[in-house]
């Protein structure tokens, strides 16, 4: 019998299998944060439990963190104890933390890879949505609320009922690989199959348009999968992927073994049957700018802001949503997209502050200042990421042009710390969300690439990036 | 105060008309409140940016100010309902806010997922009924036993998985029921392969 890559891994990590119950599922990595885990520990307290695998488990500290001087003492309460929570659950349960000061510190799902922990036909946890960008490695790797922390922290296992799988097939080869990039892929996927589109799916993204990616450009595009609401997103981990991971701190030491055992076996086999399959021609994206308030309300940027009819066809629902969106976006249908004015720029988050999209932002802002009326900001996604890039001197690139360099973290991708828009600011943000609010209470966000964000904020307004010179 | 799992019974309650698709979970509980460490305390919360004007005064026109549906048990909304962040803190600010029943034509995966670990009942129905429901003013009765909600003289049944409502009725801990497998994951473990990180 033919199976998928999902099926492959699924089937490897079943520890219990009753017909029609869900399965109890092995869970190889568990990975912590600060926000989502505090009641999960707390619960081991009461009832007396302990962490069965500390040894697969690791914690991070990055949503809450300031991304100013961290020599300073914290400005915000319940930020610093929240954080002085998890070193103290930490510390009480055995669990190895990255923490505040940390050179390892950074969001959870970019020090994942880069330690070597992130590893291919794994079952990986966090509990926080965004867990899928680990996906394109070849892992199930999918995030989870408090009570499944608390569960996979005492038994390591989480029951799960199978979720089905669903391809996305993308073919042909981009017109312009600079100024198209991936988060413009996936930002035209949630366009055309919606944001819920893949609930209750496992998305395999294929095809030489994926294998065309590096290994950052993928973990963008398995990042928001969880924006067309599916469970998890993967591709099959092939030379680059093994590469990525080789070398690194956590490097498992029979690396070379293990990838000798991934090789012939991490792929969905030919003929394989997905139950639902989607096809995109990557030659015909264009860089992408969202309007609305959800990630599938999104133009070209040769297009406009759509009239709610547009965006809705005949869907009264979606039609009404389109409606709220643009009068809390304050825009007008039939705005070329080019011609928003924006006020902030943010370079950052879990889906592109990784070291390529920094080298890739760098080189558009080379030379240039930016715009007088944009306040821009880059957050690396790690400190090693944050290190890298100064030693290749990205830092002062963006700083000559006016851009602050920051200390990594979330930042204003949810603005649980201090960086956050003030209500009515419009930002152009390398992030995953534009939900009402996201990046501060009355912010306008619009999702764009690290090229994108980059051009705009030099321009003042959106641009056509790939006649930028 | 933790929120304690107790057993699920029969709610007798008005709805709450929530006629609104993919309301995400940012919008459920915003981000500024999710830095407490406990699971209580979070309905004061609730839907803050669209309860509250920006000097914290309760806004009129949105429902849940409303006084009428102050006893309500029962949100009724539209698709894709808790989609984005994976924040269980959303289902307790719905749960401390008093809503222990969730219906909508579909839910997010995680938050659906979420609500019964915390005796919250999500509820699939398709759209004419949800249509039905959130014209009906009177009180439903909903029996999580019989999988059945009764308006007035109809009623409507509703599909749920059956461990799922097991667990719902008896309120059982779900770490329990998963460690009287512990030899499986024992011998699983000593069977597979796992690479330890350090």
């Amino acid at each position: 019998m033919t199976e998928t890559l999902f099926e492959k891994i699924w089937n490897s990590h079943v520890v219990v299998e009753r017909e029609n119950e869900p399965s109890l599922i092995y869970i190889d990595r568990h990975l912590v944060h600060e926000v989502t885990s505090p009641q999960a520990f707390d619960g081991l307290r009461v009832n007396n439990r302990q962490v069965r695998r500390p040894d697969l488990t690791i914690a991070t500290i990055d949503h809450n963190v300031p991304t100013t001087d961290r020599s300073l003492p914290m400005v915000d309460e319940t930020s610093a104890t929240q954080i002085n929570t998890l070193e103290k659950n930490c510390k009480d349960f055995g669990i190895k933390l990255f923490g505040i000061n940390d050179p390892n510190q950074g969001i959870v799902h970019v020090i994942g890879p880069q330690l070597g922990i992130t590893l291919p036909g794994s079952t990986i946890v966090c509990g926080d949505s965004h867990t899928s960008t680990q996906g394109a490695f070849g892992a199930f790797a999918f995030g989870i609320g408090t009570s499944e922390v608390e569960h996979t922290l005492a038994t390591q296992t989480l029951w799960l009922e199978k979720p089905k799988t669903f391809e996305i097939l993308a073919t042909g080869k981009r017109r312009n690989s600079f100024a198209v990039t991936s988060k413009d892929i996936i930002l035209s996927i949630i366009k055309k199959i919606g944001t819920d589109g893949g609930a209750g799916h496992v998305l395999e993204y294929r095809g030489d348009a994926i294998s065309d990616l590096s290994m950052e450009q993928r973990m963008t595009i398995c990042n928001m999968s969880i924006e067309a609401g599916s469970r998890a997103g993967l591709i099959a981990p092939d030379e680059k992927a093994f590469d990525y991971i080789n070398n690194r701190e956590y490097t498992p030491k029979n690396y070379d073994e293990l990838v000798d055992t991934w090789k012939d076996n991490l792929m969905s086999d030919t003929n394989a049957k997905f139950d639902k399959s989607f096809t995109i021609d990557v030659e015909r994206i264009e860089p992408q700018v969202s309007w609305g308030t959800n990630p599938a309300m999104v133009s070209d940027v040769t297009g406009t802001v759509p009239t709610p009819e547009e965006y809705g066809q005949s869907n009264e629902i979606q039609i009404k949503s389109a409606k709220k969106a643009l009068e809390y976006m304050d825009l007008e249908s039939g705005t070329p997209i080019v011609e928003i004015p924006i006020d902030r720029v943010f370079i950052g988050s879990c889906t592109n502050a990784r070291l390529e999209d920094l080298k890739d932002a760098a080189e558009i802002v080379r030379g240039k200042t930016v715009n007088p009326d944009v306040n821009a900001m880059v957050v690396p996604g790690s400190q090693m990421v944050k290190h890298e890039a100064e030693k290749l001197g990205l830092d002062k690139i963006f700083k000559d042009a006016n851009f602050e360099w920051r200390e990594s973290g979330c930042s204003m991708c949810l603005g649980m710390n201090p960086d956050i828009l003030k209500p009515g600011e419009r930002c152009a943000s390398t992030s995953n969300r534009n939900f009402e609010g996201r990046q501060g209470s009355g912010g306008r966000t619009h999702l764009v690439s690290p090229v994108m964000a980059a051009a705009s904020a030099i321009a003042g307004h959106f641009v056509d990036v790939r006649e930028w010179n | 105060m933790e929120l304690e799992l107790e057993p699920f019974s029969k709610v007798n309650s008005i709805i709450t008309p929530f006629d609104k698709a993919n309301v995400d979970t940012d919008q459920i509980i915003p981000k500024q409140f999710l830095k407490l460490i406990t699971k209580s305390g979070f309905g004061k919360f609730l839907f803050y940016d669209w309860r509250f004007d920006r000097d914290g005064k309760p806004k009129d026109d949105f429902v849940l100010n409303d006084s009428h549906y102050e006893d309500s048990q029962v949100l009724v909304t539209n698709e894709n309902f808790g989609c984005g962040s994976s924040r269980e803190h959303a289902v307790w600010a719905l749960k401390d806010f008093g809503f222990n029943v969730i219906i909508s034509p579909s839910f997010a995966d995680i938050f659906y997922s979420n609500c019964f670990k915390n005796g919250v009942l999500p509820i699939i129905l398709d759209i004419e009924k949800i249509h039905k429901l959130l014209q009906f003013e009177d009180e439903i009765e909903l029996d999580l036993n019989s999988q059945k909600i009764t308006l007035g003289d109809e009623y409507i049944n509703f599909e749920i998985d059956s461990h799922r409502k097991v667990r719902l009725l008896e309120g059982l801990d779900e770490i329990d029921l998963t460690l009287k497998e512990d030899e499986k994951i024992g011998k699983f473990e000593n069977d597979s392969s796992i690479v330890s990180i350090f």
